[in-house]
Formats: structure tokens, sequence, C-alpha cells
């Protein structure tokens, strides 16, 4: 069983103009000891997809039509908030993109991480190798070793001591890892970050992106990690699952659907990245925008985007088609069976 | 040579109350020089200076010692109603579409704003204006029918073309580009990168590129600077410094650069 199954998520967001269909049909299946990059333009549905992981996204507006989201086998759309609380920062750690705003700019990293830890070990003492018996100021001390060892697996020097800073004397590199560093203490089974390097230098990117990679390796950790940039793809996950107005169009291995990609949505976002023969000025660019989800086109959503557009695009959306080993394809360019009929 | 930057040194001073002074030398004694015609290239870290030599050269932010000579004049020197004529040659695109357009504005009104400004320079009447405003829209790729719109009713790309449309208003002949994609996707951003160079073909213009996004750099600029903390560290020709850094600094910005080929991954194959 997959740590995380996504199955047919539809969802719709209500707006002023009335509701549009954000996710159709999203179906993910995340195993223990994967990276998942989940890639797309602005606008998309990244974001929702992982938000939705661990039900964060507000409803109403939003409305969930069909589907499920099965984490360890048990729906997270149908658990009582009590126990969504359970899971959050628990068993699913999230990180998102800005680290100014995730962090409270009042109070000491340190109070911030013992805080979680301890409302962590509410339910599970064991994260603080402590019994449920332990007093108060025991856990307490617990609380902050645990904070120390953690911001020192992240890379931060003097971890014993920056526990007493406030989040503005960090630089922004810093406090990311504090955020990674926060996600951890629950030990999760499953991380969520969200464009967790956007909003740093390539130098600092690259030491992040190092920090998750060992800490998959070292904690069999599943991650989807939610970006629009494929070089941080190929460099960290394993897998990959291309989004284009509310669906995966590609999903599969990297290697393979980077280096194959076989929708020409992958194609185009691959071709638009600016590589060592694109001759200047002529990059190829995708042309058009994404569609307004209002009023979605009625089959393949990037038909009208699409060089190789043909009528029965419009004639419902394209299913996934297993094109290789570990790769899928939403597009009618490889259904074998329709050209025969 | 169309720009000479000689030595220049900024240092802010702190200013807060009852605190020492406390000085931050955000540039230290930096040298380049900018050829006409050329696409010049600024890499460097967040807090490297890259911005506020930007700012230097439009004299938005006076510098603390050295020279910055732009076509035989002095900026320092200059008399401010030389500075105003200058400034209409020199001009700088944002690196946020979405904060760089004022909300309220239409977008002829957003255009043509720096014709208004320099109603003595150019002299164009309201009905010239807007048929300038048209011109330009054109030029970036949008239609006469955007003119009476507002920026949010655009996309990222659209504005980001508006902004470039603004700046391109008074003909001006350098271009500071401060990361005017890293806001855009990807494929937004290629769009934008082939508009830029097509402009420059047309009109001659120079760039000055601001970007801390080293592929970005490599396909659009002729020659690249790296600042870190500062100073000038490396500065050559494009494909020299990619292919052959001279320092260390150069060699690690360019090893952590993320490519999309999943065989170079620094780690996964190990």
């Amino acid at each position: 069983m997959p740590l995380l199954e996504i199955r047919d998520l539809h969802l719709a967001m209500k707006s002023f103009e009335g509701e549009a269909h954000v996710l159709n049909g999203i179906n993910l299946a995340v195993e223990r000891g994967e990276i998942w990059g989940v890639v797309g333009e602005t606008g998309c549905g990244k974001s929702l997809t992982g938000l939705s992981v661990s039900r964060l996204v507000p409803s109403p507006p939003a409305r969930y039509m069909q589907g499920e989201i099965l984490f360890e086998g048990r729906d997270v759309l149908a658990a009582s908030e009590e126990d969504m609380r359970k899971l959050r920062g628990r068993r699913i750690g999230m990180i998102f993109q800005d680290p100014t705003t995730n962090l409270n700019p009042s109070f000491r990293i340190g109070e911030q991480m013992i805080d979680v830890a301890l409302h962590a070990a509410e339910d599970d003492p064991a994260l603080l190798g402590l019994t449920k018996t332990a007093s108060r100021s025991e856990r307490r001390s617990a609380a902050r070793r645990l904070a120390v060892e953690l911001l020192d697996s992240v890379g931060i020097p003097n971890a014993a001591d920056r526990l007493d800073s406030y989040p503005h004397q960090f630089s922004g590199g810093m406090r990311q890892r504090v955020l990674i560093a926060l996600a951890l203490i629950g030990r999760p089974d499953l991380l969520i970050a969200d464009e967790p390097t956007t909003a740093l230098d390539v130098s600092v990117q690259a030491q992040v992106l190092r920090i998750l990679f060992d800490l998959v390796q070292k904690h069999r950790l599943a991650v989807m990690l939610i970006t629009h940039n494929l070089g941080v793809v190929a460099q960290l996950c394993s897998h990959v699952a291309v989004m284009y107005a509310g669906n995966i169009v590609e999903s599969g291995k990297v290697d393979a659907v980077l280096s194959a990609p076989k929708h020409p949505y992958t194609q185009a976002l691959l071709a638009a990245v600016p590589g060592r023969s694109a001759v200047r000025g002529a990059l190829s660019a995708l042309a058009g925008s994404v569609p307004n989800l209002l009023r979605p086109p009625p089959g393949c959503r990037f038909a009208p985007r699409c060089p190789h557009a043909m009528p029965r695009c419009d004639a419902g959306a394209p299913p996934m088609i297993g094109v290789a080993a570990g790769q899928q394809v939403a597009c009618v360019l490889y259904d074998k069976t329709a050209e025969a009929a | 040579m169309l720009l000479h930057v000689d030595n220049v040194v900024k240092i802010f001073a702190s200013k807060r109350p009852f605190a020492r002074a406390v000085e931050f030398a955000a540039l230290k004694g930096v040298s380049l020089e900018i050829t006409r015609g050329q696409s010049f290239g600024l890499v460097g870290e967040s807090g490297s200076g890259k911005t506020t030599l930007a700012r230097c050269i439009l004299r938005l932010d006076d510098i603390t010692s050295g020279r910055i000579i732009y076509d035989g004049q002095d900026l320092a020197t200059l008399s401010p109603r030389a500075l105003r004529a200058l400034r209409s040659k020199i001009q700088i695109v944002f690196q946020d579409p979405y904060a760089s357009l004022n909300p309220r504005m239409t977008i002829r009104d957003i255009v043509a704003e720096p014709l208004e400004i320099h109603h003595d320079l150019v002299g164009l009447s309201a009905q010239a204006r807007t048929d300038r405003a048209s011109e330009l829209l054109a030029l970036v790729g949008l239609r006469t029918e955007h003119l009476y719109r507002y920026p949010h009713e655009f996309s990222g790309g659209q504005r980001q073309r508006i902004g470039i449309a603004r700046a391109l208003a008074l003909n001006p002949e350098f271009l500071i580009l401060d990361e005017p994609t890293s806001a855009l996707d990807v494929s937004v951003q290629a769009q934008v990168l082939n508009l830029l160079h097509e402009l420059q073909q047309r009109l001659g213009l120079t760039y000055l590129f601001v970007s801390h996004d080293l592929g970005v750099i490599r396909h659009v600029c002729d020659r690249v600077a790296l600042l870190y903390r500062g100073e000038l560290v490396e500065e050559n020709d494009t494909e020299a410094i990619f292919e052959s850094p001279r320092t260390d600094y150069a060699r690690t910005l360019i090893a952590a650069m993320p490519s999309p080929d999943p065989a170079r991954s620094l780690w996964r194959a190990a």
C-alpha cells in the first residue's frame, strides 16, 4: 500500500463569477523513500494538491466534488478535525515557500520549536524519549534537546545558542532550514514542501536540497516537492508529476519523463528553459496562456495551446496511458486503441 | 564605451537612533565598462550589491566615492536639468510586474506617464501621447484595445511587457533590467526573453541585465560580471566565465546551478 494515494480528486472553488473546477481528477501514489516533484505553471493546482493532503484548503470556498486522499489507507477528506490535528505536523510535515512569513517574529526560534515539540509529544511521548509520567520540566528540557538536535541536523552552526535568536536574526536560507527542522519535529512520514527554495539564492538552494535529500535517505521519508523549477526536479526528485490546468498530464520516473518527455506540454516546458543549445532570441516559447477554469476547454485542457491538437482532443478528457516503464501520459497521441477504431 | 563605472564605493550609514553609527559597504570599489549595444550581465547572491549598483547608475542613490561616467558625462556633476535629460536615456524594468504598475492607472496612463514627465523634452500633445502609447504596446506584442484596461486584467507576462513598453517610451539607449523574469513561469520567461532580444536588435539598445539566474544570464548576455559582497570577483565574456571560471566563487555558483538534465544530478546517481 502506498503511503499516500490520491484517487480521482476533483476540487471546485467558488468565485464571484461562478465555480471553477480547479482540480480535475488527480491521481497520484507516493511510496516511502520517493521524492515526487510536482511541476507546472502558476495556477495549475500544484499548491492546492499539496494543501489538500493536509486538508488545509478552506472550504468553503473550496468544495471537494469527488475522490479521496488516502494516507496509509485512511481517507483524509473524511477524517474528523481532531484526527487531522494529529496528522498535521506529526505524520505529515509541511514546508512553505516564504520563510519570513511562516515564523512568528515575536518569539524566539527555540520557543517556537519547543512549543511544536511539546504539542507533538502529547500524543507520542516517545518523541522526546520520555514516558507519559515525565514532569513538565523534564519534558521541556527534552524538547529543547530535540530542537538543538534538529537544528544541528539541518546545518545550523551553534544550534544551542541560536535557539535564543529571533527569526529576524537569521538569513533567508537559515530561516528556511529552521522551517525544515520545525517540519521534522513530529518525525513525519510524509513531507510536503511547497516551493521551499524559490526565495533562496542558488548556492543556498543547493544546500537546502542536499539537506532534504539526506533526510530522505536517512529516514525513508516520502516527499512531495512542489516547484516550477525543472532544474530542481532533475537534481533532487525520483519521480515527477507534470500538472496543467488542474490535471496531471504526465507522470513517472524523473529520468524517463525529463529525458524523453511525451506530453506536448512537458516538451514545451522543457524547451522553454534557456539551455546551452538555444539560440538567443529563439527560445521556444509556448504561445497563449493557461485557460480560464470557469470555462475550461471541453476535452483536453491543453488542446488550445497544443501544436498537435486534433478534433479528437475535444471529445473528452484524455485518459492516462502507460507509455514506458513507470511513465504515464494523458494525451490521445499515444492512444493506440482509438487509432484502430 | 557607453557606461564606465570606475572604482565605485557605496556606504550606507545606519540610521538607527542612539545606536553607534554602523556603516555597511554595499559596493567596495567596483569597476566595469559596458559598450554600446552590449548585453551585460550582473550576477550575485542577494545582498551582493547588484541592485545598489543599478540604483547608483540611475542616480536613485548617490555614490560615496568613485565615478560613474555615462557617454562621457560624469553623473555626479550633472546639473538637475542635465540629469533629467539623461534619465530619459537610461530606463529600468523592475523585477515584480505585480508591484511596479499602479493598479489605479490605465495602461495608457502608465505607458504615457514618462512622456508626460518629460514633456519639456518630447513635447507631445495628449492625443499624440495616446498614439505613442498604442505604438509602444504594438512594439511589445500587445494591442491597441488594451489601452484602457487596468493592470489586474493582465497576466504576469503581459504586465512585464507593459513595464517594458513604459521603459521604452522615451526612446532610451540604455535599459537596466532588474531580474525581469524571475517572477515569471519558464514558458512566459521564454516569451519575454525573446521579446527583449528582438527589441535590442530593432532599437539598438544596451542592456544591463541583473539576475541571479545563471541559465538566463548565459542565454542573454555577451559579458558577465560576478559580484560577491560588494566586490567584483570576476568579469569576462559569458562563455569564458561558464566554461573556464577563474575564481572559486564562480565555480561554486556554476556548480550550484540546477541543470534540468537528470543525468547530471549531483546526488541521485550516488
